[in-house]
């Protein structure tokens, strides 16, 4: 059945018939070529989703003090909260269990110079368990340590575009700037996956900030890491209880909204997750939809060539040709048709997702991709039912009677 | 070589049954050249296609080259086809985008004979139809004399029991007509056994024995002297 003469009467009937040769491997071939385009162009979609969502830990709260809003304890409302190191040292010894780490961050802006360049740049004052909280990378250098933090020192971690707009391509770690009049030594260089902002950054301890600020012991918002043991119900438990102690040592009334602010990354994790996932249906809803139009493609071509070849195949039968032999013939060229066509697509489809590459970073698509398996598990799909497409009709085929078929002018 | 028994043949056609073939009985020896002759609607390509298995009789019995022919399925009528007949058509049935030689290597290529064997004996036949050099031609690049011959040429290559000619020179002029009924003529002096379906009497005449079909009976079955088709070339 698979013998050398079988092949090479197929090759002769798909050379000598090119147009019809054409249409069926073309449609193969486009279908598997827009599924694998579609395909990587969801899956980058869902890349650029997650650079913009999923940047920071997942297992922070942020406090942010405001105003309160409903008098208590003999305070009068639209009282200024703020928070402090008392703060930051009670919820360290209240909450031992259910803490990973905290950190101040106090936010300023400053105008910042070297040597003749300056330029404005957000300044965050911090602990060193902000590094985790923003998954900051070091390129080089360190972050600001705990040792930092005790001795106030004057070190700065600076971010990967500061030093190219300030440096001029100079290494700026052990180099002086100045921050707002004050000279700081660079210790580290950073960069973040958040984007350019998230890299015009100056981290510095928040000890210092303080001891500047006229040795003040306010510590702006607070950053809160959980341990991720503990879950999402202990975080929901956590919040809860953080929020309630946090009240009680500011003297809030407990149902007063406005005092503090507490975002949970958890919550909005919940929901990034939610519309990942729905992104991820209509990636595959789409890549369906492509493979069942590529199906239908395949089988009308398959109908068509069948009916086409009614008359060959009636004088085939009237010269010894055994239905069966019939069968196989066509099936044996639409399996070939499609296998070729469909690793044409395949591999066209792929070499553009690579080519492009992030050139379609702008229209939120970022490296866009298809898994090799599933591009191969889709073609092998589409000559499946390229096969059983070709097989009804070729079986109709080898049924009809040779006289009927010869008739057939 | 063919014997008949009483054999009948019917097509529902709507809701009326035809009776098309009312109990024929002929025997052909090996050898013999037969011209079957009929109007239309008499029955002869209904007993051709019977013959030639393409089709099945509802009664009577039916044995070629002492092999009993009954109980046909799709794949043994295909063997025997292949073994037992070779077909010339009215309209020629070559595969237009096959050369004239590969044409003829089709039913050796189903008789799952080698290539080389294929392709020799294809010649052998190309050269005894006289078109040996038109091997590589397409079908669309030959007269419909040729493309007859060239019919001819692969019906004989299967090497069959009998030929079994449905009009063959229904669509050709009458030059042509008796160049092919000559080659006809020659093929039966080698001893082939032929079946000629034919409306027209001159043909009918080249054969040596006529059968006359009409409403599904034979009415005359006579042996005749032969006129050669090559007085006429």
């Amino acid at each position: 059945m698979f013998s050398r003469d079988s092949w090479q009467e197929i090759f002769d009937t798909i050379s000598k018939n090119k147009l019809r040769t054409f249409l069926s491997g073309f449609t193969v071939a486009l279908g598997i070529f827009i599924f694998v385009i579609l395909f990587g162009f969801g899956n980058g979609l869902k890349n650029s989703f997650q650079e913009f969502f999923m940047d920071d830990a997942t297992n922070i709260f942020r406090l942010f003090p405001g105003k309160t809003k409903i008098p208590h304890n003999g305070f009068k409302s639209d009282r200024l909260i703020e928070f402090d190191n008392d703060d930051l040292a009670a919820i360290k010894n209240n909450f031992a269990f259910q803490l990973q780490y905290i950190t101040p961050r106090i936010t300023r802006n400053y105008t910042v110079k070297y040597k003749h360049k300056s330029n404005n740049y957000g300044l965050r004052a911090v602990a060193p368990g902000h590094q985790a909280a923003e998954k900051t990378i070091l390129m080089k250098g360190r972050f600001i340590n705990r040792q930092d933090v005790v001795n106030k020192t004057k070190y700065a971690v600076i971010g990967r575009l500061i030093e190219k707009d300030l440096f001029n391509g100079e290494n700026a770690l052990g180099k002086y700037i100045d921050i707002g009049q004050r000279s700081f030594k660079v210790v580290g260089v950073f960069q973040d996956d958040g984007g350019d902002n998230e890299e015009r950054f100056i981290y510095i301890p928040y000890t210092t900030n303080q001891l500047i600020e006229k040795n003040t012991d306010k510590v702006g918002q607070l950053i809160v890491a959980f341990k991720p043991i503990i879950g999402y119900e202990g975080a929901m438990q956590f919040e809860e209880e953080l929020m309630a102690f946090m009240k009680k040592r500011h003297n809030i009334h407990e149902l007063d909204q406005g005092a503090i602010y507490l975002r949970n990354v958890a919550d909005d994790l919940e929901q990034n997750q939610q519309f990942g996932s729905l992104l991820q249906i209509v990636v595959t809803f789409v890549g369906i939809g492509t493979l069942i139009a590529g199906i239908i493609g395949i089988s009308n071509i398959m109908v068509y060539v069948v009916k086409e070849r009614t008359k060959e195949l009636g004088i085939r039968k009237a010269i010894g040709a055994t239905p069966r032999s019939v069968i196989t013939m066509i099936l044996q060229e639409s399996i070939f048709i499609t296998t070729a066509a469909g690793y044409i697509g395949l591999f066209g489809g792929i070499f553009l997702l690579n080519s492009l590459g992030d050139t379609l970073d702008d229209y939120f698509i970022k490296n866009p991709y298809i898994n090799t398996g599933t591009a191969v598990f889709a073609t092998v799909l589409l000559i499946i039912f390229g096969a059983i497409a070709g097989y009804v009709p070729a079986q109709r085929a080898a049924r009809i009677k040779p006289i009927v078929a010869l008739r057939d002018e | 070589m063919i014997e008949i028994k009483d054999l009948h043949k019917s097509y529902k056609i709507g809701k009326n049954l035809l009776h098309v073939l009312k109990g024929i009985n002929i025997n052909i020896e090996a050898g013999e050249l037969v011209a079957i002759m009929g109007s239309s609607g008499s029955g002869k390509s209904t007993l051709l296609n019977i013959l030639g298995m393409l089709d099945v009789a509802d009664k009577g019995s039916y044995t070629l080259d002492k092999v009993p022919i009954k109980d046909l399925d799709e794949t043994k009528a295909a063997k025997y086809r292949n073994k037992f007949l070779g077909f010339v058509f009215q309209s020629f049935n070559l595969i237009n985008y096959k050369t004239a030689l590969e044409n003829v290597t089709l039913p050796l290529y189903y008789q799952k004979a080698g290539r080389k064997e294929r392709h020799i004996k294809a010649m052998q036949y190309l050269e005894k139809v006289g078109l040996a050099d038109w091997a590589s031609h397409l079908p669309s690049e030959l007269s419909g004399g040729q493309k007859q011959r060239i019919a001819i040429a692969r019906a004989l290559a299967a090497e069959p029991k009998v030929l079994l000619a449905d009009e063959p020179t229904g669509a050709l002029d009458s030059t042509t007509s008796y160049e092919v009924m000559q080659l006809i003529q020659e093929i039966n002096d080698e001893g082939k056994t032929i079946l000629v379906v034919t409306h027209e009497k001159d043909i009918a005449h080249m054969c040596k024995r006529i059968v006359q079909l009409k409403d599904g009976v034979i009415i005359e079955d006579t042996k005749i002297n032969q006129v050669r088709a090559s007085e006429y070339v």
